[in-house]
């Protein structure tokens, strides 16, 4: 009886065998989900985590929101970013109207701000825990380089020349 | 010009005609494989060398040409270089008998079917070799599944051929095709429905294609019986399967959906359309179904097809000496 039964199963199993042709034979006629790389770009580029930018302000495209308060390095699980504080001369009290404004620009902010892209595991945890939100991904999905050391970011030089992939 | 000139001429323009045939027609197939590939997984597969990547497959050819052929260290050179051309060579006469067209046949001989059997079970040898010569522990067990595979599933194919061949009373394949009409109707797929299913499953194994493609099976052996096999090596097994892939949906157009026979249009490219019909679905099978496990494999043979195929021998024997 048990073998019959048995039998009767591994028949009627045949009918998945029928539903998985069907499935893929629904799925060649469908509309493709890939695009032709070079030639064409995928629309939700926003969501992909590229390597890492710092946000500009919004007053001076050149200068970074970043204070260095250095929670992205000190967060960071693999060591991937290096901030060096800016050296600013301590302001006089008494002085020129030019060191007035001198004193309205920020006087905190990164001198060397690296970013080693061969290290960073994409977490985030940077992005999301600065305080002033000047970091971010870049949906830059062409990071490509024949050696290591063409990963090694300098984030504020990026920030001065930014230029998304030129292909795209 | 004696008839034996004349034969040895046409046999030699056969020769000549059926590796042209396979060779646009392997070109072709990989390019059709990719490309049902790409399509099932909802990509473009091949795009960029050539219109819609039509060249594609030249340039892998001409890469697999132009590469090193190397032996491993361990290898028997001579067994190791016979089997890729043992492989490849007994294709080109299976195609031979199979008619084309209405008078397009290589070499019209009584015992075609038999001759194509025969000479099918070369190509089990040849990987069984590459196996043993590799030298290689994934290699050798390539060559022992295909072994126990091909012995397997021969019987209830030829079980099945033979069921064919009892309703028509002959072995020529040119004559069994013009035994069936034009229409569906007339085809042997309507009164051996049973034999072209056991046909066409043990069709697949026969050819190591997915799902039983055990012998190269990538995710456990590497890559099977060809592991140590390089450029041409490695091609001439590649062309072997594509081209015994043609033989068995030719020998199936023949046997069962009545070869050439069509309305409208000319003999020969009824059987090429069938042909690739066939070729088709074998790829969407590839596309679709798990490798089976080895157990798997045989339990379906040796439980199901088998006693299958016998039931339908004697359940067509029976008819026929009833009616």
């Amino acid at each position: 009886m048990f073998a019959l039964r048995k039998m009767g199963e591994d028949v009627l199993g045949l009918w998945s065998l029928v539903k998985g042709l069907k499935i893929t034979g629904t799925l060649f006629f469908s509309k493709q989900v890939t695009v032709h790389y070079p030639r064409a770009s995928v629309e939700n580029l926003a969501t992909f985590r590229g390597p890492l930018e710092l946000v500009p302000s919004p007053e001076d495209p050149a200068r970074p929101l970043c204070i260095a308060c250095m929670t992205c390095a000190s967060t960071c699980p693999t060591g991937a970013i290096t901030v060096i504080k800016k050296k600013v001369p301590k302001p006089e009290i008494e002085g020129s109207d030019e060191d007035k404004t001198a004193l309205k620009a920020p006087t905190k902010g990164p001198g060397k701000f690296t970013y080693d892209y061969t290290l960073c595991c994409q977490c985030g945890l940077c992005a999301e825990n600065c305080p002033k939100e000047a970091l971010r991904f870049s949906g830059n999905p062409c990071s490509a380089g024949t050696d290591r050391k063409e990963f090694e970011f300098d984030l504020l030089k990026k920030l001065l020349n930014d230029e998304r992939c030129q292909t795209l | 010009m004696s008839f034996d000139e004349i034969q040895l001429i046409r046999t030699i323009i056969a020769v000549v005609a059926a590796a042209l045939f396979v060779a646009v027609s392997v070109i072709f197939l990989v390019y059709l494989e990719r490309k049902v590939a790409g399509h099932v997984q909802r990509r473009p597969g091949p795009f960029e060398v050539g219109p819609h990547g039509m060249l594609q497959t030249v340039a892998d050819a001409i890469k697999l040409l132009s590469k090193q052929p190397l032996k491993p260290d361990g290898a028997d050179p001579f067994l190791f270089w016979l089997a890729p051309v043992a492989a490849f060579a007994p294709t080109l006469l299976l195609l031979l008998p199979i008619p084309f067209g209405p008078i397009l046949t290589g070499f019209e001989v009584n015992l075609g079917l038999l001759l194509i059997l025969a000479f099918s079970g070369v190509n089990v040898l040849a990987l069984c070799l590459a196996g043993w010569g590799s030298d290689n522990k994934w290699a050798i067990l390539g060559a022992a599944r295909s072994v126990a595979q091909a012995v397997g599933y021969e019987i209830p194919l030829l079980l099945a051929v033979l069921a064919v061949t009892f309703t028509n009373g002959t072995l020529n394949l040119s004559e069994l095709v013009a035994r069936q009409g034009p229409y569906p109707w007339h085809w042997n797929f309507m009164t051996q429905p049973l034999a072209f299913f056991i046909y066409f499953v043990c069709a697949v194994a026969e050819t190591n294609r997915n799902p039983f493609d055990l012998p190269e099976a990538e995710s456990e052996l590497t890559a099977g019986f060809h592991t140590e096999y390089s450029g041409m090596g490695f091609g001439l097994f590649f062309l072997a399967e594509y081209t015994n892939m043609i033989v068995v949906c030719s020998v199936c157009t023949a046997l069962f959906l009545g070869g050439w026979q069509g309305p409208v249009l000319p003999g020969f490219w009824w059987f090429l359309a069938k042909m690739y019909v066939l070729l088709l679905v074998m790829m969407w099978f590839r596309w679709t179904f798990p490798r089976m496990r080895f157990d798997q494999l045989l339990n379906l043979n040796w439980k199901w097809l088998l006693p299958l195929s016998i039931l339908n021998l004697m359940g067509t024997a029976f008819f026929m000496k009833l009616f």
